[in-house]
């Protein structure tokens, strides 16, 4: 089913380097659009750094040096004239902390929209309404939009910065352990909401938390020291796992 | 034994207290005697008259007027130098060679006597420039003395921006100047305002650097280029020249009153910043 | 591999359930074909009293699994041992059944005093003792082997059962005593099913080795 399906991401021979240090070595692996993608493997393993170079967020980082093709939508985003500004609006992020910036609900949602020349009032707040009816959290907030994101709970600081992230209208959106400080509740919150987006948008998600993985993704990669060690439907993964190592981590006997 | 423990506690406890009973009580007494020798002889007539007879009688309206052009000047000027030094240290050139040579000349330029700044001042602007003694020459000396104030409370400010306020709004595609003016810099106000306000008390109080830059004049001044008089160089004139002693204290029971202001809205801006974040 | 302690002893306890089963079912079947043979009474009787026992056994498994299931959360490799462990259970429990029902029809011919030869029962039980010994085996050695050689066992017993069936079906129409055809008819029913119950077991061991549903 999967060879019918479109690749948003396809990664070929990926190395990546930190000075002299080679972080990630010859990854090859497809991300589906409309697919929940999970990378799991157990820390320092290399699937954040992955993550964060599907939007070139690596770039922050001194010395980080990528080889290999990185295709996003066909086009290598490493090449020298790809418009980064544009494949962040085409490939959102959402973090492990949640992280609204220290203004109103209403401001941290149409910060993006404005930096992408949205201007017109109307507009704006139908975007507004729109994302955080998205999120589940138009009910909770609608009549406070004024009032500073950060007097929401963890959940729903989470939920908004989901929201902010849909606000750019992204294609797909990377999820660095968004749950990882968010309580069950919440967490079960985030997990159903990330059931609907995956109608609309490619969600590649990075978590620690193994039974979630295998809850919400249709596709698991499992990462060790700096290599994809396999890849494949989700049921496949936990259910007969190919690698012996995989088994082992996903069974939690790792080391 | 225990008995011991606990008369030495007592002990140390009463030490510190009467340590701080008497910081508390030579605070007291100095504001309290200023002001004491000095409110009795504030008057409208004082506040809104200008000197006559070099400061014998009259009031000191154009001392208060030169007092805020030159500081005020100094806060204009060194403010965006200060902050837009503190975003390129912070935000741009991070860790170089050049950058922490840099930092150490900021620093020690924190702690040359403020005598020096006059004498560069003085040879510089007023001389070398050919600004004169000017409110412009002041204003700028003062800005290089509080420089390194404004320059180290941003950049102490911008390292408690937490990074992941950076990602977040690079992650949406936002350019890095837009990130720093949209998000990281309104989270830095009330440091930087901080630094501002302990800036510009360092200014208003300032006497040394600004003798040898504006000179003294006590009429009231018409532009930047025009000689004035601050109220920490009247008051230092008044007393040096045993000019009157009434003024005197009149004069530092104001610049006390000025500055006890300045530290109180310093105080109110932060606290309100707290609540806002 | 031991970094979940608690998850590996679980797993322990429920192995050693499963060893102590199939050593019971092992022991029912050989006592089984014996008292036919032997025309043992008492030990038939035995088998039937100690019934409970192995249904009280599969309930244990089952509840162990269960109760293993929920706590440990397993997956892989793990998880499918622990499925297949269930259904194994269930297997070897109606192995037992029909253990008791070989030892009914023993003591209803000692009764009825019908010595007799017995034909080639003596033949199928141990072909069918044969193959549930080598479908224990494989499960608990994971054998994939061992577990071929019992599925092609299975279609020479269903041989040797369909021509039993018709030569006591012929004996009794020439006229032999027709209480002993059945009855031996019967049995051989009844090993053919423990055999069957063989291949079964063995399709688990192929699910914990490979996991896809297997069907012989």
């Amino acid at each position: 089913m999967n060879t019918m399906k479109k690749k948003a991401f396809e990664i070929r021979d990926m190395d990546l380097y930190y000075g002299n240090f080679q972080a990630l070595k010859q990854l090859n692996i497809d991300i589906y659009e409309k697919d929940v993608t999970a990378l799991i493997g157990p820390s320092g393993c290399g699937k954040s750094t992955f993550l964060r170079s599907l939007n070139r967020m690596n770039d922050l980082v001194k010395g980080c040096r990528i080889e290999g093709d990185i295709r996003f939508d066909g086009e290598d985003i490493y090449a020298k004239d790809y418009d980064i500004i544009t494949l962040r609006k085409n490939v959102g992020m959402v973090f492990q902390q949640p992280n609204p910036f220290p203004k109103s609900i209403y401001e941290n949602i149409v910060y993006g929209p404005k930096i992408h020349g949205v201007r017109d009032k109307k507009t704006l707040n139908e975007i507004v309404e729109r994302t955080l009816k998205e999120v589940g959290l138009w009910e909770e907030v609608h009549d406070r939009l004024h009032r500073s994101a950060l007097g929401l709970s963890g959940g729903q600081q989470q939920r908004l910065c989901i929201a902010r992230c849909l606000a750019v209208e992204p294609e797909v959106i990377l999820m660095d352990e968004p749950t990882s400080a968010l309580d069950p509740v919440a967490t079960s919150k985030i997990e159903a909401l990330i059931q609907e987006l995956k109608t609309k948008y490619t969600i590649v998600i990075v978590t620690h938390n193994m039974q979630q993985a295998a809850r919400i993704s249709d596709r698991t990669a499992f990462f060790l020291v700096g290599e994809i060690l396999e890849v494949d439907d989700t049921q496949k993964i936990f259910t007969n796992p190919a690698n012996k190592k995989t088994e082992e981590y996903i069974s939690g006997r790792f080391g | 034994m225990r008995s011991g423990k606990v008369i030495k506690s007592k002990i140390y406890f009463g030490g510190t207290w009467v340590i701080a009973a008497i910081t508390l009580a030579v605070l007291i007494i100095i504001i309290g005697f200023v002001l004491v020798k000095g409110l009795p002889h504030i008057s409208w007539e004082f506040l809104s008259q200008e000197p006559s007879n070099m400061g014998r009688e009259g009031g000191i309206f154009s001392v208060i007027i030169g007092t805020l052009l030159c500081t005020l000047l100094a806060v204009l000027i060194a403010t965006p130098i200060g902050v837009a030094g503190a975003v390129h240290f912070n935000e741009y050139a991070k860790e170089g060679r050049l950058v922490a040579v840099i930092r150490f000349f900021t620093e020690i330029l924190a702690g040359i006597p403020s005598i020096i700044f006059g004498l560069f001042g003085f040879a510089f602007f007023v001389v070398a420039l050919g600004m004169g003694w000017s409110i412009l020459a002041c204003g700028l000396t003062l800005a290089i003395m509080i420089l390194p104030t404004i320059v180290r409370s941003t950049e102490e400010a911008l390292k408690t921006v937490p990074m992941s306020y950076r990602e977040g709004s690079l992650a949406l595609g936002s350019t890095k100047w837009h990130t720093i003016v949209a998000v990281v810099l309104p989270c830095c106000r009330s440091g930087i305002l901080t630094g501002v306000i302990l800036g510009l008390g360092r200014a208003i109080g300032e006497t040394a650097a600004v003798m040898l830059t504006v000179g003294g004049a006590l009429n009231m001044p018409t532009s930047l280029m025009d000689s004035t008089r601050t109220m920490a160089l009247h008051l230092y004139t008044l007393a040096n020249e045993g000019i009157s002693d009434e003024k005197t204290y009149a004069t530092a029971a104001l610049l006390i009153i000025l500055v006890l202001l300045i530290n109180t809205a310093a105080d109110l801006i932060s606290r309100k910043a707290m609540k806002d974040s | 591999m031991t970094k979940r302690p608690k998850m590996d002893e679980e797993l322990a306890a429920i192995n050693k359930q499963v060893r102590e089963m199939t050593d019971h079912i092992r022991k029912d079947i050989l006592n089984a074909v014996d008292a036919v043979v032997h025309q043992d009474a008492a030990m038939a009787q035995k088998i039937i009293d100690q019934g409970d026992e192995v249904d009280d056994m599969e309930k244990a498994i089952n509840s162990a699994c269960f109760h293993f299931m929920a706590t440990q959360a397993p997956v892989a490799s793990d998880l499918r041992y622990c499925i297949s462990v269930r259904k194994m259970a269930r297997h070897l429990e109606r192995m037992g059944d029909h253990c008791e029902d070989i030892a009914r029809y023993a003591i209803r011919m000692k009764e009825a005093d019908i010595t007799q030869e017995l034909r080639d029962i003596p033949y199928i039980a141990s072909m069918a003792s044969r193959m549930a010994e080598n479908a224990i085996d494989s499960f608990l050695n994971q054998d994939q082997e061992l577990a071929k050689k019992v599925w092609k066992a299975d279609e020479e017993v269903d041989e040797v059962y369909r021509k039993v069936f018709e030569e006591e079906m012929q004996m009794a129409a020439q006229g032999d005593n027709p209480e002993i055809c059945a009855n031996l008819a019967f049995i051989a029913e009844h090993l053919e099913r423990i055999a069957d119950y063989a291949t079964n077991i063995c399709e688990e061991t192929m699910f914990v080795l490979e996991g896809e549903e297997f069907d012989i």
